[in-house]
């Protein structure tokens, strides 16, 4: 251990140099220390077995659970919110617009009604968040991103998307490959209802074969350059393809 | 004899006035590592908590710094433990806290019990119970460093799955709120207690009362309440 060379004369005589009255004894708190050390690796062993556990019993509890309580205890198994911003504005049939601009041959802005009246789609599929909840099999409704891009018309050299949203900081990206996967969706409904504020609403992104930070929320702008731009995440360390392991890379997966 | 101290001092003028029927219980130097590491844990948890409920992450949000905060306060939380090593004092109470007595065990067979008389709780400078936590609380500290170091650095060691890392971190930190609360429970309980980490000194009766084995087994501590040994570190 650190023992320093201590300046100036020793403290002494003092109980902190003598041999130790209370300093005899079994070495208890390293025990401890050491124990919860052991059961801290334990845990890392075994936590994707503990792990399915936990969640079998808080699927049970929760079924008998009135007080909501149980969402909040560890992989709760659904949402969580998160957001890059302090506060987030509300938008709804009033003022939202979805811009698409950049190397298209028609910039276009979509009311939520424009968006409505379009051909929709539907993806389900599970949303996997990177910091480990999941929620499995959730349905989305809305355009498919590939709809829009065609209704603008992309233009040479179009190469990739930037997506900005209306809460002023968060951005994401795709190459315009992945962009017209059909499991791509700028999306309307979530779980069969309009998406709520908390989760994106009015208008999100849902990437489905990507971890869920690459479905971008508050979705208002839909940029096509030349080539990718890292969003919000990736300049912050996350990967720029967010694939999910099980993820078909190559073609469309829904 | 403790009551003659202050007479055979003759600059008692720069005494603290309580002195004389006070002892020292904590050093500068362990009450600043005390404060710093509560303060950083305060802010490791209350980060924490913006991150993980819903209700408090709708209301604070800016999520990438609550997550550099919760990071860095989690990283440094050792350090003050670490320079604290400089001090003697300092060991000399992890000494005290790492080595179980036979009147620990007793503390923690009434603890048991809920026998909650002074008499039937022996306990030296610290009790079984503060021993036990200083020791599982380091150990925690340490499993909560390597699982986010794990989440923060993702592929550190592939062989353990960012899922994994997850679950121990977010179980683990339920068990150490839990824990907290109950020290914070001890300290609001006892003025006596808090006044000594906040000033260095508890009077001689507390002393005697919460922990009997103390004073009476580690005489020289009485010296240190003269104020040139005050001073030190």
């Amino acid at each position: 251990m650190a023992r320093k060379p201590k300046p100036g004369p020793e403290p002494e005589p003092n109980s902190d140099t003598e041999p130790e009255p209370e300093a005899e004894g079994a070495p208890v708190g390293r025990r401890a220390m050491l124990g919860m050390l052991g059961a801290g690796a334990a845990g890392l062993a075994t936590a994707p077995y503990l792990q399915r556990k936990w969640e079998d019993f808080l699927a049970a509890a929760s079924q008998v659970d009135a007080s909501g309580l149980t969402g909040l205890l560890p992989n709760p198994g659904g949402f969580r919110y998160y957001s890059v911003v302090g506060s987030v504005p509300h938008k709804d049939e009033t003022n939202y617009q979805l811009r698409v601009t950049g190397l298209v041959e028609r910039p276009r802005h979509y009311t939520l009604d424009h968006l409505r009246a379009m051909p929709q789609a539907r993806v389900v599929h599970d949303v996997v968040c990177t910091d480990g909840w999941r929620v499995e099999k959730v349905p989305f409704d809305g355009v498919r991103l590939a709809d829009i891009l065609d209704d603008a018309g992309v233009r040479s050299p179009g190469a990739a998307i930037r997506f900005t949203c209306f809460d002023g900081a968060y951005s994401e990206s795709l190459t315009l490959e992945q962009a017209r996967r059909s499991d791509v969706l700028v999306a309307l409904n979530m779980q069969d209802r309009p998406i709520s504020h908390a989760h994106g609403g009015p208008v999100r992104l849902y990437v489905a074969p990507m971890y869920f930070y690459k479905s971008a929320k508050w979705l208002s702008g839909i940029s096509v350059i030349d080539k990718v731009v890292p969003g919000y995440w990736e300049e912050r360390g996350y990967a720029v393809d967010g694939w999910l392991n099980d993820a078909d890379r190559r073609g469309n997966a829904a | 004899m403790p009551s003659t101290a202050g007479s055979t001092t003759p600059t008692g003028a720069a005494m603290r006035p309580e002195a004389a029927g006070r002892v020292r219980r904590f050093s500068p130097a362990e009450r600043w590592v005390h404060r710093a590491t509560g303060l950083l844990m305060l802010v490791c948890l209350s980060t924490a908590a913006c991150l993980y409920f819903g209700p408090l992450a709708q209301l604070v949000g800016r999520r990438y710094l609550m997550v550099t905060l919760h990071e860095w306060s989690g990283i440094l939380l050792p350090l003050p433990f670490v320079l604290g090593l400089g001090s003697p004092a300092f060991r000399a109470d992890l000494r005290r806290i790492n080595r179980f007595s036979a009147y620990d065990r007793q503390w923690l067979r009434a603890a048991r019990r809920r026998r909650n008389r002074h008499a039937a709780r022996p306990a030296g400078k610290f009790n079984a119970g503060q021993k036990l936590y200083a020791g599982w609380i380091a150990g925690a500290v340490l499993v909560m460093m390597f699982t986010g170091l794990l989440m923060w650095f993702m592929g550190l060691l592939p062989s353990i799955s960012r899922t994994s890392a997850i679950f121990v971190h977010d179980i683990l930190a339920w068990a150490i709120a839990i824990v907290l609360l109950g020290h914070m429970r001890r300290a609001l309980e006892d003025p006596e207690a808090r006044l000594g980490m906040r000033t260095g000194y508890v009077s001689r009766s507390w002393a005697q009362r919460h922990h009997s084995q103390w004073l009476g087994k580690d005489r020289t501590t009485t010296a240190t309440t003269t104020p040139t040994e005050a001073d030190k570190v």
